[in-house]
């Protein structure tokens, strides 16, 4: 393999591997934003004077509920924090082009990122954590709020970096070095592309953290829920799944029609299109190679793409043979198509895996309606109950489908329509310092995942019973132990 | 000053930061397992830097973005060009970072010796390795003229790493940060750690002046002034000391060779230099004006982080 070629598949690896975290960092932090809120206003409402309300003097069910959700948060985010460190050295490990001809964009957003949300969510995480007896309630709420408000402020910046890479604006080029050159600030955080791509990417992170709740509740309900707090826990993860399912879809036709609009060819990636057509199909299903020119078979809705995409259902959709008739025309000769089955199935597993924990959600609120349980004997109860693990899992494979899908579809640019991923790659590196690379990723991420994942099975087998049990007799003394 | 210089004094503050920050949290890494005796000493080691590593560890992202933003050249000739280094860095400090964090919730007695284990291990070899680097740039790198370090294979970017300035600087850069991690941990404990961290403190002290005798003689005016402090007990003294000797150390590697901020080692025209790696004007104001509003709120409340977990963190078992 070239540099190029392990530059890209590292980078894909990496970016993959660290999204797995940072959607349920970003949605764990709200959800125990929240449920501490309910808890503190249970201690509030029971006029009860002591803070460290242990039973008594409050909602305990909150409270314990809180904890899970917390140390949920606090595996996540450690995991998140040191994959995330590894994207900002990135662009200039590997991508040490792009870093001299776009840092003027691209190393600004990176370092506000930094400044204005990551100190926040990193110093306050710390004080949420370990203050529980040292800080006022009130402030220890607020410490919990301020990390979540700094995960979406994260979010917002970085991915107004990215729709940079989607959707180029507030530059200029150098006419001498061919440089960018940064315009307004404002004009790059208002991308068209930033303000649909937000609010979908949130939703999809609510949806994944949800997931984790419903599953991790409806595993406890199970065993024994006398008073009702995982009942409670797995209805706060389906709620949470079925309205951010919602919000997705909604968002995420915004986010379609933006794109036709910006970069006609990934849509028609999407859909296999190749002949520019009025009142397009959408393709729901497809037989054969979608990549292969000619016909496949495949189970379209009539005139579902143009609507989707422009709102009309008798609008001409462009083909991917005009698109390439009109790049080359524009850019020179070249291939300007991208990968059309990666684009073509990425976009329907994106769909396909969050309808279908949207439908688990919604399903889970029906069945858990009232004082209901979900319940052995009825069949698709059982196969849910057996297969609970899978519900977190498919948010996630979703918003892997839907990052391989905007990223790969968008080449051979890394920049849309300014600079080619060809020519982004650190012009020194050599191959074999890419696999020694990218091996030691696939070990170090390897291990933190298997480890990851003990932990997060640990807390939900263990964490959030009554009584409390007596912190490890084995951990260190006092002053300093995290009291959650 | 004109911007540019601005910002290089912002960027070497913020990798400043970030040297003395982590550098003690390295420190104790390795010393929580070093004088720890059981699980509750280790502990109680880890414990004084549990609430702020993050903190910490969030200069390293400050430092990064800044020079990435207002040097791209610098940021990629830099990470380019000390690739596998870079690479290693990461891996190390991910490792350890979960090591951290995940040592309280595995539930048991083990999983924390695993988790003290790497702590420990990966706290000192991160610190060689940021103590080769600076070593590295105290030199310069093969930049050619594309700005990119020339060479091939896996000795391309791995070679300035055993080099004798890199293997000086790894040795230094582990004997300061024990330094530091030991008056850190004399500052912050009670019971039995606290009369080790002194004694561990005086122990490194002997090496670290050797070293320091070697490169930068002029240096060991600060050892004498921390190995003072240390005798005399002034805990708190004694931790800024050693903390102030690692600041004037790095700002002297960073600032060397104004106004180049990277030389190259092949030929001085290949050199980057303050103004030739800016970055526009435009970005540049946009960072001022980021910076100015946001990172004196981000100092006043990581102090109010070290205020509330200023109690010291006792090390001995207490009955319940």
């Amino acid at each position: 393999m070239t540099a190029l070629e392990l530059s890209r598949l590292q980078f894909a690896v990496v970016t993959v591997y660290h999204y797995l975290f940072v959607p349920l960092s970003i949605s764990l932090a709200t959800l125990t934003a929240l449920l501490q809120t309910l808890a503190y206003r249970s201690t509030k409402r029971r006029g009860a004077a002591a803070p460290e309300a242990d039973g008594g003097t409050g909602d305990v069910r909150w409270q314990r509920l809180t904890l899970v959700a917390g140390k949920l948060l606090m595996i996540t985010f450690a995991v998140g924090i040191v994959t995330g460190l590894v994207q900002e050295f990135q662009f200039g490990l590997s991508w040490s082009a792009f870093a001299r001809f776009y840092g003027d964009v691209f190393g600004p957003t990176l370092a506000i990122e930094g400044m204005l949300a990551f100190f926040l969510e990193a110093t306050f995480l710390g004080l949420w954590w370990f203050g529980a007896d040292r800080l006022r309630p009130a402030l220890h709420l607020a410490t919990i709020w301020i990390v979540a408000i700094g995960t979406l402020i994260s979010a917002y910046v970085i991915l107004a970096a990215n729709a940079f890479m989607q959707n180029p604006v507030a530059y200029t080029l150098d006419p001498g070095t061919g440089r960018a050159r940064l315009g307004s600030f404002a004009d790059l955080l208002t991308n068209q592309v930033v303000l649909a791509a937000f609010p979908h990417t949130i939703a999809g992170a609510f949806a994944g953290g949800g997931a984790l709740l419903l599953a991790i509740g409806a595993y406890r309900m199970r065993r024994g829920d006398p008073d009702g707090r995982w009942r409670l826990f797995t209805r706060v993860g389906a709620w949470t799944t079925a309205a951010a399912g919602a919000a997705v879809a909604l968002t995420g036709d915004l986010l379609g029609k933006v794109m036709t609009e910006v970069q006609p060819m990934k849509m028609a990636a999407a859909e296999a299109l190749y002949a520019t057509q009025a009142g397009a199909p959408f393709s729901l299903f497809a037989v054969g190679a979608p990549g292969a020119k000619g016909p496949f078979f495949s189970l379209d809705v009539p005139w579902l793409l143009s609507f989707l995409a422009t709102g009309d259902p008798t609008a001409t959709v462009q083909g991917i043979d005009d698109l390439q008739a009109q790049y080359t025309a524009q850019f020179g000769p070249g291939d300007y198509v991208p990968v059309v089955p990666m684009a073509y199935w990425s976009f329907r597993f994106m769909i396909g895996f969050g309808v279908l924990a949207t439908v688990v959600a919604a399903w889970v609120l029906w069945r858990t309606r009232r004082d209901r349980a979900l319940d052995d004997a009825h069949v698709v109860d059982r196969w849910l109950l057996r297969l609970l693990w899978t519900v977190p899992v498919m948010p996630a494979l979703a918003a892997t489908a839907g990052w391989l899908f905007t990223e790969t579809a968008r080449q051979p640019w890394l920049v849309f329509g300014l600079f080619r991923t060809a020519d982004g790659v650190s012009p020194g590196l050599t191959p074999i310092e890419l696999a020694a690379s990218l091996a030691g990723f696939a070990l170090v991420y390897g291990v933190l995942a298997v480890v990851w994942v003990r932990l997060v099975l640990r807390v939900a087998r263990t964490a959030g019973s009554d009584p409390v049990p007596v912190p490890d007799d084995s951990e260190p003394e006092r002053p300093l132990v995290p009291s959650y | 000053m004109d911007l540019p210089t601005l910002w290089f004094a912002l960027a070497i503050t913020c990798w400043v930061l970030f040297f003395v920050l982590e550098g003690f949290d390295f420190g104790v890494g390795v010393l929580a397992s070093a004088l720890g005796r059981d699980d509750h000493e280790r502990g109680a080691g880890v414990s004084t830097i549990g609430p702020v590593w993050d903190g910490n560890e969030v200069w390293l992202v400050a430092a990064v973005g800044v020079t990435f933003a207002a040097f791209p050249d610098w940021y990629a000739a830099l990470m380019s060009g000390l690739y596998l280094p870079f690479v290693l860095i990461l891996l190390v400090l991910a490792a350890r970072g979960v090591a951290l964090e995940f040592r309280g919730k595995g539930g048991t007695e083990a999983f924390r010796r695993w988790c003290d284990g790497v702590l420990a291990a990966s706290s000192l070899l991160v610190a060689a390795l940021w103590g080769a680097v600076l070593g590295v740039l105290a030199t310069g790198l093969a930049l050619g003229a594309d700005g990119e370090v020339v060479g091939g294979g896996l000795s391309r970017s791995l070679a300035p790493l055993v080099s004798g300035p890199a293997l000086l600087g790894a040795a230094l850069g582990v004997g300061a940060a024990l330094l530091q991690g030991a008056t850190f941990l004399g500052l912050r404990t009670t019971g039995p750690l606290r009369p080790r961290a002194r004694t561990a403190a005086l122990v490194t002290l002997v090496p670290v002046a050797v070293l320091v005798a070697l490169v930068a003689p002029v240096g060991l005016v600060a050892v004498a002034v921390v190995g003072a402090l240390v005798a005399l007990r002034r805990e708190v003294l004694a931790f800024a000391a050693a903390s102030v000797a690692v600041a004037l150390g790095v700002v002297a590697v960073l600032a060397a060779h104004l106004p180049v901020v990277l030389p190259s080692t092949l030929d001085p025209a290949f050199s980057l230099t303050v103004a030739g790696a800016a970055a526009s004007p435009g970005a540049l104001e946009l960072i001022t004006i980021a910076a100015v509003v946001v990172l004196p709120g981000v100092v006043a409340y990581q102090a109010f982080s070290y205020w509330v977990f200023r109690r010291r963190v006792a090390s001995e078992r207490v009955a319940s």
